[in-house]
């Protein structure tokens, strides 16, 4: 009977001052989408990482990444146990345009490389003629659509890591298993740099980047990378195998400490708004000195008055939390479009709005203790005699 | 001679200024009867608030015994003191003190929400109460929604539905014009003479002390005198 009461005085106490109240709540709405908004982007960061099949491995150069393996490597990696499939990558790092136009170009294996990419979904016709021509490439759907590609266009590539102006056909535009698989990659046949590097640059020639390999129990993982290692270890071109998650938490490491700042960023906002929305709680309670002291009189305890401040302050937080989780969604999609092809994915995930229900609570709650303190040592006589 | 429900010897009350006591009652003893309708008068500083407050239940006395309907209040602990006030007394206060939020029904059913009415029985009580102020026709409207006067009537409704013993006043008519100021006289009157309510009321009004069937005169913390009784 006395909650109701609570939360209809809570709810009607919360009007008296609406602009008050209004800016109070877009403050921590703002704050909400913020907080929701910097996770998306750290989540987002990792992304890549997650989505890796913990069937893939990949191996590359002991010594260091920029180090390529020779591609001979790739018969022994395939005849130690557990193994399932191998095919290899290199990093093309070719320029289409200008550097603003950049997008990942890997040249790959064209035979074996797709069966390890099943979530790349490409028509049957389509992956054939890339299989087919040596100069055929196959793009993601994104980056088909940004760069207004169709199958049969040409598209010249400047080299950086292989010297040259290169010129490649669109055979093929594939598309991802889910919305979460990377549409913005470009695949071309690693055997067509091969040969023009033999001729050319043979430094260049017989190189591989990584190897990627498939194995068929995902649990054995580590043991699997020991035994590729070992299989050249003490050799000219010792290899230092991981699974695909773990190679690209590496990357991601490389910017940690900018995810970290990120992160802290986000609760700095939540901590920002508790001491705005502390004040306004503060503010609302010494208005109403004097009701609280007459409810007192009248035989309410402390627990009645604290639970109408503390009724107050949750309200107030959670109308601005539900509000800010409902505008996370599409500020984060039209913060996604504009980035435009930054993150591989911008999902808010579900621990995200989570935690910023949860950051909406604490926030009410934390706002509510120093009202809710002073409710408490009111005394009544002091407390008539106040003047709002 | 009427048994006393209101009880007090020797009480007294210091307040304390930085390290320094201020006595605001010495040794007072007095002793109200069910059903009398008193007075305090007295110049500003004279105690009668502190009085008044003391016999209300919100403030504790600093010696003395203080007996209401038996019970040595000064005593209780604050959970128990509160139920007490919540159970035996209702409260006027000179600027009514009502919950600017609620409507007039809201108000008056307030204290009824530490009883253990059903929903059903506390609408009967408030309307009853608030017809009994002559109010039934404004339940829905909030306090900034009616004059001083009606605002002071809902407050002796929201005092009188839990049928109190003892209804202690604050200046209530210290806010008020004359006409609405007679009426809730008038109206206190009525709860003295019809339904044997205890009226104890703090006043600095001649007039309004003439009301009352005892008037008592403090004056620097000290029981002056006892006016004679109509």
């Amino acid at each position: 009977m006395q909650a109701v009461y609570v939360l209809r005085l809570a709810r009607k106490n919360l009007w008296r001052h609406r602009l008050r109240s209004l800016l109070t709540i877009a403050g921590i709405a703002v704050a909400i989408v913020s907080f929701g908004l910097l996770r998306t982007v750290v989540d987002s960061w990792y992304a890549g990482a997650s989505l890796s099949s913990a069937a893939r491995l990949i191996t590359r150069s002991e010594a260091s990444l920029s180090f390529p393996l020779p591609v001979t490597h790739a018969a022994r990696i395939r005849r130690v146990a557990g193994v399932a499939a191998v095919s290899w990558a290199n990093w093309f790092g070719g320029v289409y345009i200008d550097d603003k136009h950049f997008f990942a170009q890997y040249a790959v294996d064209a035979d074996s490389y797709l069966e390890l990419y099943p979530e790349f979904v490409l028509p049957p016709e389509q992956r054939s003629a890339f299989q087919r021509d040596r100069r055929g490439v196959i793009a993601g759907r994104k980056l088909a659509r940004k760069n207004h590609w169709q199958i049969g266009d040409t598209i010249a590539l400047k080299g950086t890591v292989y010297p040259g102006n290169w010129s490649f056909m669109l055979r093929g535009i594939y598309d991802g298993a889910d919305s979460k698989v990377d549409e913005n990659q470009f695949l071309l046949h690693w055997d067509y740099v091969n040969e023009t590097m033999r001729a050319l640059l043979p430094s260049l020639a017989d190189g591989v980047g990584v190897f990627v390999v498939n194995i068929h129990d995902p649990s054995q993982a580590a043991e699997v990378s020991a035994a590729i290692d070992s299989t050249f270890r003490n050799s000219l071109a010792e290899t230092r195998t991981e699974t695909q998650k773990a190679f690209q938490l590496g990357f991601i490491s490389m910017v940690d400490t900018i995810l970290l700042a990120i992160q802290t960023v986000a609760y700095v906002v939540v901590l920002i708004i508790m001491a705005v929305m502390a004040n306004t709680m503060s503010m609302a309670a010494r208005e109403r000195t004097r009701e609280y002291a007459t409810l007192k009189a009248l035989g309410f305890g402390h627990g009645f008055v604290s639970m109408v401040i503390l009724g107050e302050s949750m309200t107030m937080s959670l109308v601005g939390g539900v509000l800010g989780i409902a505008l996370t969604f599409p500020v984060a999609q039209a913060f996604f479009s504009a980035t435009r092809d930054l993150f591989l994915v911008f999902q808010v995930e579900p621990l995200t709005v989570l935690l910023q229900l949860g950051s909406a609570l604490l926030i009410g709650l934390c706002s509510a203790i120093a009202p809710v303190v002073n409710s408490r040592r009111l005394v009544i006589v002091d407390g008539l005699r106040a003047v709002a | 001679m009427t048994e006393a429900l209101i009880s007090i010897h020797n009480l007294s009350k210091t307040y304390r200024r930085g390290n320094q006591p201020v006595p605001v009652l010495l040794g007072i003893d007095l002793q109200i009867a069910q059903g009398d309708y008193v007075s305090l008068m007295g110049p500003s500083g004279s105690g009668k608030s502190t009085l008044l407050n003391l016999i209300a239940g919100i403030d504790k006395p600093s010696g003395g015994t203080l007996l209401i309907g038996g019970v040595d209040i000064a005593a209780l602990e604050e959970d128990e003191l509160a139920a007490w006030r919540a159970g035996n007394v209702g409260f006027v206060f000179q600027f009514y003190n009502l919950m600017p939020v609620l409507d007039a029904f809201e108000n008056v059913e307030l204290p009824l929400l530490l009883t253990h009415l059903s929903k059903a029985e506390r609408r009967e009580h408030v309307e009853m109460a608030l017809a009994m102020v002559g109010l039934p026709d404004r339940m829905d409207h909030r306090p900034n929604e009616l004059s001083g006067g009606q605002q002071q009537r809902v407050a002796i409704a929201r005092a009188l539905v839990t049928d109190p013993t003892l209804i202690v006043a604050d200046e209530p008519t210290g806010d008020l014009d004359r006409k609405s100021a007679d009426d809730v006289l008038d109206l206190l009157d009525r709860l003295n003479r019809e339904l044997g309510k205890t009226i104890v009321m703090v006043t600095h009004d001649p007039r309004c002390a003439a009301r009352a069937r005892t008037r008592i005169h403090l004056e620097k913390g000290v029981l002056l005198s006892r006016g004679a009784e109509h």
